[in-house]
């Protein structure tokens, strides 16, 4: 393909242009793209959000800033990090940009919705950082707006509330668009079990989105409601009851991590077969326990409120539950050590991450357990074990597949290579910084050091001092991924149309891909990840 | 929904029907969180619930619930004059629509007055001497009527372009997927009016 | 697409179905007159579930649409009764 002469969709010439070619299109990928710089952005200031914080523990005492200061940061560093990044993230960039390769379509089945839907996000995230700077100060309730403090802040909660609102809608809409997509334009001869194991995981993922969301959004409206109208919902001096606020914004933020890590999934899913060059080990069961996630993870909210008071009953029922949502958490491990197992292996920086994933989602996804327990949960609730756990999670789990999934389909977006040694030796220096970084947190949080404090007990210092070091070596690596990237997307050598001698469909069309990506819609006859002719095509 | 789906160039109203349902579900858990609030609150404050129930007017309830069935029912007949290529009858059955829609915000408008002249209203010194249950209950109603009217007059908006649309000639036998979705809707906020006004005006 | 002319419902259905939405909340309205005390809630309850049900399967069609609609609307259904059950968890047993 590559001799033919064609227009990408980088390139492509519509009715506007230069700047106004790129925020009126509704093609999938430019928009998939504009999310990325956007979410790019947010990302480097909530870390430099973080990288403040992590100085101002780096000693016991006020180092840097104050305690209403230190309440800010953490504020606005979860809502960003929370609403803007992980949540949207990867089902915004990758869904947008490869859902519709994957499944052989020209584009999302409703783009000016997509289009839309782009702009309430970048109203809502533009609203959480004018939170910050109008009126009464940044909020500083937390990113999870627990009441009564919510109501009583005399800060701009207000603002962070309407931000996640329009956020969420922004979510919902996206979700809609999915899976529509993905139930009317698949390509002929695609079933449901032959479609590739990301555009899996954003279905079970929109899923999630469609139904949990507006429990959210209904939630963050009785709060602004309480506020401006003194409503009694929540407020125990009203007769309101706190606790069914937390109720409430668990059914949605439970299920929101599990937002956050279907599509994280998804994207090792794709990379693991391309770089061992065996198909995928148990398809149908990686795809089966997308959906179990999702389901099971809906009904595992009260987990976060073991302390707060709720019956026993409930909290053994919780319990059982959070438990029962790792088994298929576990299968999907099991099937990626397995795909790897006997392939014939290529260590790429996108392996790399993911294999990175593989070991931080474990120590994530076990920590997690040690809360799921009823009686350890009491002794490590609210402390730094907690804030350890989440960012292996989150950052170790989602970020780590957010970077893997850069560095695998780089090429195909930009239609450039990145310098490949660089990419691997960033990678070490974040790993390493990762792991010295939070490792310390589990270890401290386990002695009792609380979370959300600007200050400690000197016996902490040792680990809070490595965590801080840990966090200026992450922050050095995450650095050059990004000036590699960024210097790759403009001056790197170009990219052949497969790289990594991948199977899916989105390797089959030029890179970068023409604006209606597919010239002829290709017809699928057998499951995805078939490498070879002489292998058994089961399906 | 077959598991073999053909890609069209053209317009899917398939998938624009998909769509509009999937939103709806959105909005059922929208209210859904008001419902499961209303739940808790009801279990724990049972008495007063019935007590403040008892202020509310049954009668406006219940002519608000014949209007607002029959206006379900107007325009999914006019769907069917749609279809059949029956351009005024569809004209009349949604203007039809239109009217009842108005009479219950009317009646609505007279509800809300109603109470806001007896110093019943969100932060009120009368709401705040009240028990706390029926503090509860009132902030539950307002909030929920009040979302729910916000709904129908988003519904009014809906059928007044698709009013426009069908004069025009652009929603026709051949197209009328903006019609069909939003009869959907319509018909979503009828849902939802069929529950709250048990809940709400019904229990004492 | 051109098979779907066969779903116009006529509007004698529609007069029909309405009678019945009618007829259910006289019953709802009348049955308060009684006191039946902790069933008052369970009978309007029912009621207004059959009453939905009747509105989503012949206004909104769901009769006639794919499988796939009728048990993706039964499991939203489901599940936001699952959600109110699993909260009272906590709230029955405290």
């Amino acid at each position: 393909m590559g001799g033919e002469t064609y227009t990408s969709f980088l390139e492509y010439k519509g009715k506007y242009k230069g700047l106004l070619a790129w925020l009126l299109s509704t093609d999938h990928k430019r928009i998939g793209l504009m999310y990325f710089y956007v979410i790019a952005v947010f990302f480097f200031i909530a870390a430099s959000l973080g990288v403040l914080m992590r100085t101002e523990l780096i000693a016991p005492g006020q180092t840097i800033m104050g305690p209403q200061m230190y309440n800010g940061l953490f504020t606005v560093h979860g809502i960003i990090m929370i609403f803007i990044i992980v949540i949207p993230g990867l089902s915004v960039i990758f869904g947008n940009f490869f859902l519709p390769i994957l499944i052989g379509a020209r584009d999302v089945a409703f783009p000016k919705l997509n289009l839309f839907s782009f702009y309430l996000f970048l109203t809502g995230a533009l609203l959480a950082v004018a939170s910050q700077f109008a009126g009464q100060g940044p909020p500083d309730t937390g990113w999870s707006f627990y009441v009564p403090y919510s109501v009583e802040s005399s800060t701009n909660v207000i603002f962070a509330l309407t931000a996640a609102f329009i956020l969420g809608f922004s979510s919902i809409l996206t979700g809609i668009n999915f899976i529509v997509t993905i139930h009317r334009m698949r390509a002929p001869g695609m079933s449901f079990m032959r479609m590739p194991l990301f555009p899996w995981s954003i279905y079970a993922t929109a899923w999630i989105q469609v139904l949990a969301t507006p429990i959210i959004g209904i939630t963050l409206l009785m709060v602004i409601a309480e506020r401006v109208f003194s409503i009694g919902f929540f407020d125990p001096a009203l007769g309101g009851d706190p606790v069914l606020f937390q109720h409430l914004f668990w059914i949605y933020s439970h299920p929101a991590v599990y937002i956050m890590i279907l599509p994280a999934m998804g994207v090792v899913t794709e990379i693991f077969p391309t770089f061992s060059q065996k198909p995928v080990f148990g398809y149908t069961a990686i795809a089966v326990s997308s959906l179990t996630i999702a389901f099971i993870g809906y009904f595992v909210w009260g987990h976060h409120m073991f302390t707060s008071g709720t019956s026993y009953f409930s909290r053994l029922f919780f319990s059982l539950l959070t438990f029962l949502v790792a088994v298929p958490s576990a299968i999907k491990v099991f099937n990626w050590v397995a795909t790897l197992y006997g392939g014939s292996i290529d260590l790429k920086p996108p392996l790399l991450y993911a294999v990175a994933f593989i070991f931080l989602f474990m120590i994530g996804g076990l920590t997690g357990l040690i809360q799921g327990a009823l009686a350890t949960n009491i002794q490590v609730h609210d402390t730094s074990f907690v804030v350890a756990h989440f960012h292996y999670i989150i950052f170790g789990g989602m970020g780590f597949a957010a970077f893997a999934g850069i560095h695998y389909w780089f090429p195909k977006m930009f239609g450039r290579m990145y310098h490949i040694r660089f990419a691997n030796i960033a990678w070490g220096i974040i790993f390493t910084g990762f792991n010295l970084f939070y490792f310390p947190q589990l270890v401290i949080g386990m002695q009792g050091m609380p979370r959300r404090y600007f200050d400690y007990l000197p016996q902490f210092n040792t680990g809070q001092f490595i965590s801080t070091i840990g966090a200026y070596i992450m922050v050095t690596g995450l650095v050059m991924m990004l000036i590699n990237l960024m210097y790759a997307s403009r001056k790197g050598a170009p990219a052949p149309a497969n790289p990594w001698k991948g199977v899916t469909l989105e390797w089959q069309i030029p890179s970068p891909p023409p604006l209606e990506n597919f010239d002829v819609i290709p017809e699928i006859k057998r499951r995805p990840y078939f490498f070879g002719e002489n292998e058994p095509d089961k399906s | 929904m077959t598991d073999h789906t053909v890609h069209t160039e053209h317009f899917d109203k398939e998938a624009g029907k998909l769509g509009m349902w999937i939103f709806l579900f959105t909005e059922m858990f929208l209210f859904g969180g008001l419902f499961l609030v209303y739940a808790v609150m009801r279990a724990q404050y049972s008495e007063d619930f019935h007590t403040a129930a008892e202020e509310l007017n049954t009668f406006i309830g219940t002519m608000n619930t014949v209007f607002l069935l029959t206006s379900s029912m107007t325009v999914a007949m006019s769907i069917t004059a749609i279809q059949r290529n029956e351009r005024r009858l569809a004209l009349f059955l949604v203007s039809l629509t239109l009217l009842l829609a108005m009479l219950f915000m009317v009646d609505k408008y007279f509800e809300w007055s109603h109470e806001f002249e007896y110093g019943v209203y969100p932060g009120s010194d009368v709401l705040k001497n009240m028990p706390h249950g029926e503090l509860l209950f009132f902030g539950l109603y307002f909030m929920m009527t009040g979302l729910h009217a916000l709904h129908v007059f988003v519904g009014m908006i809906l059928l007044t372009i698709n009013f426009i649309r069908i004069r025009k000639g652009s929603i026709n036998q051949e197209n009328f997927l903006l019609l069909e979705n939003s009869g959907l809707y319509w018909h979503l906020v009828d849902l939802i009016w069929i529950f709250l006004f048990p809940l709400l005006y019904l229990v004492s | 697409m051109k098979n779907k002319e066969s779903h116009i419902t006529g509007y004698p259905t529609y007069a029909y179905v309405l009678i019945i939405l009618l007829a259910l909340t006289t019953i709802s309205v009348a049955a308060t007159g009684y006191h039946l005390g902790a069933y008052t809630v369970a009978l309007a309850l029912l009621i207004a579930s059959i009453k939905v049900a009747t509105v989503i399967s012949y206004f909104m069609h769901l009769r006639s649409e794919s499988l796939f609609l009728k048990v993706a609307v039964s499991g939203v259904f489901l599940i936001f009764t699952l959600v109110i059950i699993i909260t009272f968890f906590d709230y029955l047993f405290r």
